[in-house]
């Protein structure tokens, strides 16, 4: 708070004039990324203090689980993070693979890697360009939107679903891909390097956009590890860490990849490691097509998988297991686990306490962006208040998640 | 050379680690499990145990990832913290549990890892469980002034008050929960055992009782 002094005459009293104030910012702003509302103490344009107000999307989705057989959980999954469903729903499968001591098989692990980086690219393209927009440009989102929907036929293909996929399950995915889906992923894998470097012909060496961006909310290698960073946000401070490096699950073991990691920890190294990503993960999926062979991408084990339509006309044994997995579900066996997922934000957590049940007897979900937005306390102090909506923005905040 | 399999490493690795972790003060049981260390400890050791944890270099856990509340209504103690550390360096986790019951305080570890203030504000928010020296203990995920803990065992998935939007007095107003469909919960755990009269047999029974026979046993 700026304070200027007025000296008063009488009897050595002075009167102190306080220009501060403090301003609402949301809940409903398009830079807020949905229902933020940031309580800002401002001096002049400048943030003194800001308090996030997280919660205006709760909807309960823990205790919801609580309520609901496994499998009946998974599609909450997709509701969280609603621009990287896949990686969501794949922690909360590995979770469950995890105390059923099951493994899904090869096809089924590919697939699920390659969605998940699919998901990856799907999700730093809305960041990426809605980033840019919050910051005034408005091409990247008009540009970026168009191959998001792209991909999101492939997850339509897939899964039936252009949002909300509830693909992936405990033990593989839900169901195989198409004829010629491979093909076109393929093809579209081909091309899409060609829009990146399009997407950072607009941005990466734009005037305007490193004046917005850069030494703006730097957080040191120290203060990132404090505050719980994860994902880009880390990596973007110059920690190399990455899940899918560091502790690999499905087949990432198997892939080649590059993991990016900045220097200044500033917005526009955040920005810097996002792009980097998404060319990564077109490698991955390349590596992914190349190396899927036929098979099943689903556990045989009638306990945990559905039988199909056509053998449920036959075989009563079959009618008695679709019957008994989609009312009871599965039990799974008394446990705990803390499974993490690198998601397109960073770590992805869920805490599964399983009771011997057919329904989780907890279930916490740790979001990524609750860490990140936390962070805005001390990121957005002595910035002006243009320079807050470029923070949030490249902290990649998705309320949904945030919120649960 | 021997060839370990990914689990087997991690287990490994963890009980090593368990080891370590289990001759600190304040930890009064750790064990292995599916790969994952899990510490319980103290609830007035915790502040000392986790900066053992973060400061010793063979521990080294630089991060809180998350922490949470899991009730057990049947216990003396009903609620478990669960705090989830991540050493990004050594690459190895830690799970760390106190037990606590819904008026003792859970020292803060805010003053640790300035992350926890908003985990801490979601375990008081969902579960009522109080950390003490923890200097902003407000509510984060439920709406302004809600009362009560939703993630207790025993609070109702619906909750107690509804709010709608009211035509004639233009604006929101709370009201009682009013369902037109009773909830509905299936108890699908023991379906045969839980029944001990089949439908249709009430008479049968009651003939049975009259000549001191045990429901169990076949007529």
């Amino acid at each position: 708070m700026s304070q200027t002094a007025v000296p008063e005459e009488t009897s050595g009293r002075r009167t102190v004039e306080i220009d501060s104030h403090a301003i609402n910012f949301g809940p409903q702003h398009p830079a807020a990324h949905g229902v933020l509302r940031l309580v800002l103490e401002m001096d002049g344009e400048v943030v003194e203090r800001a308090d996030p107000h997280v919660g205006l999307l709760h909807r309960g989705t823990e205790k919801l689980i609580e309520y609901k057989t496994y499998m009946q959980a998974m599609p909450y999954f997709d509701r969280l993070d609603y621009v990287s469903p896949m990686c969501q729903e794949h922690a909360f499968a590995l979770a469950i693979e995890k105390l059923l001591q099951i493994e899904a098989p090869e096809r089924g692990q590919w697939i699920r890697t390659m969605f998940a980086e699919i998901t990856r690219v799907l999700n730093h393209l809305l960041n990426v360009t809605t980033y840019a927009l919050d910051v005034g440009a408005l091409t990247p989102p008009l540009w970026g939107f168009e191959e998001r929907e792209v991909l999101m036929e492939f997850y339509e293909a897939a899964s039936g679903a252009r949002l909300h996929s509830n693909y992936f399950r405990a033990g593989g995915v839900s169901r195989d891909l198409p004829a010629g889906l491979e093909e076109r992923i393929a093809e579209w894998a081909e091309r899409f390097p060609k829009f990146i470097d399009d997407l950072e012909g607009l941005l990466t060496q734009n005037r305007i956009w490193k004046q917005r961006t850069v030494d703006i909310g730097r957080v040191d290698a120290e203060a990132a590890l404090a505050w719980g960073f994860s994902g880009p946000p880390l990596r973007a401070s110059g920690v190399p860490w990455d899940l899918r490096r560091a502790q690999p699950y499905d087949k990432y073991p198997l892939v080649e990849f590059d993991v990016p990691v900045g220097r200044n920890g500033d917005c526009y190294d955040r920005y810097i490691v996002r792009i980097v990503e998404m060319r990564e993960s077109v490698r991955i999926i390349k590596q992914c097509l190349a190396a899927m062979k036929p098979g099943p991408v689903k556990i045989q084990d009638r306990k945990f998988t559905p039988p199909r339509r056509q053998e449920m006309k036959r075989s009563m044994e079959a009618l008695i297991h679709h019957f008994k997995l989609y009312t009871e579900g599965y039990h799974v066996p008394a446990g705990t686990t803390y499974t993490v997922v690198e998601s397109p934000k960073g770590e992805f957590g869920v805490y599964l306490v399983a009771d011997g049940t057919n329904r989780p007897y907890r279930c916490k979900i740790r979001p990524t962006g609750f860490a990140h937005l936390q962070a805005m306390e001390f990121m957005a102090k002595r910035h002006m208040l243009a320079d807050a909506v470029a923070i949030i923005g490249s902290l990649d905040l998705v309320f949904g998640e945030i919120d649960r | 050379m021997v060839e370990t399999t990914g689990v087997a490493a991690a287990d490994m690795g963890a009980d090593r680690l368990c080891q370590a972790v289990a001759a600190l003060p304040g930890v009064t049981a750790a064990s292995v499990s599916l790969g994952e260390l899990i510490v319980h400890a103290a609830r007035d050791a915790i502040p000392g145990l986790m900066t053992t944890l973060r400061d010793d270099p063979r521990f080294a856990f630089e991060q809180m990832m998350d922490l949470c509340g899991v009730d057990w209504p049947e216990r003396a103690e009903r609620f478990d913290v669960v705090y989830n550390l991540l050493s990004v360096s050594l690459n190895q986790r830690v799970r760390v549990i106190v037990a606590t019951d819904g008026t003792a305080p859970v020292p803060s570890i805010c003053g640790i890892w300035p992350a926890a203030t908003w985990w801490e504000r979601e375990a008081w928010d969902l579960y009522g469980i109080v950390f003490s020296g923890q200097p902003d203990l407000r509510r984060i995920l439920t709406d302004y002034g809600f009362d009560g803990h939703p993630l207790r065992k025993d609070f109702p998935l619906t909750g107690y008050v509804e709010l709608r939007y009211d035509e004639d007095r233009k604006a929101v107003v709370y009201e009682p929960v009013r369902l037109t469909q009773d909830f509905r919960s299936f108890d699908f755990i023991s379906p045969w055992e839980g029944m001990t009269s089949l439908p249709g047999d009430e008479k049968a029974h009651e003939t049975w009782k009259a000549e001191g026979r045990t429901g169990e046993a076949k007529p």
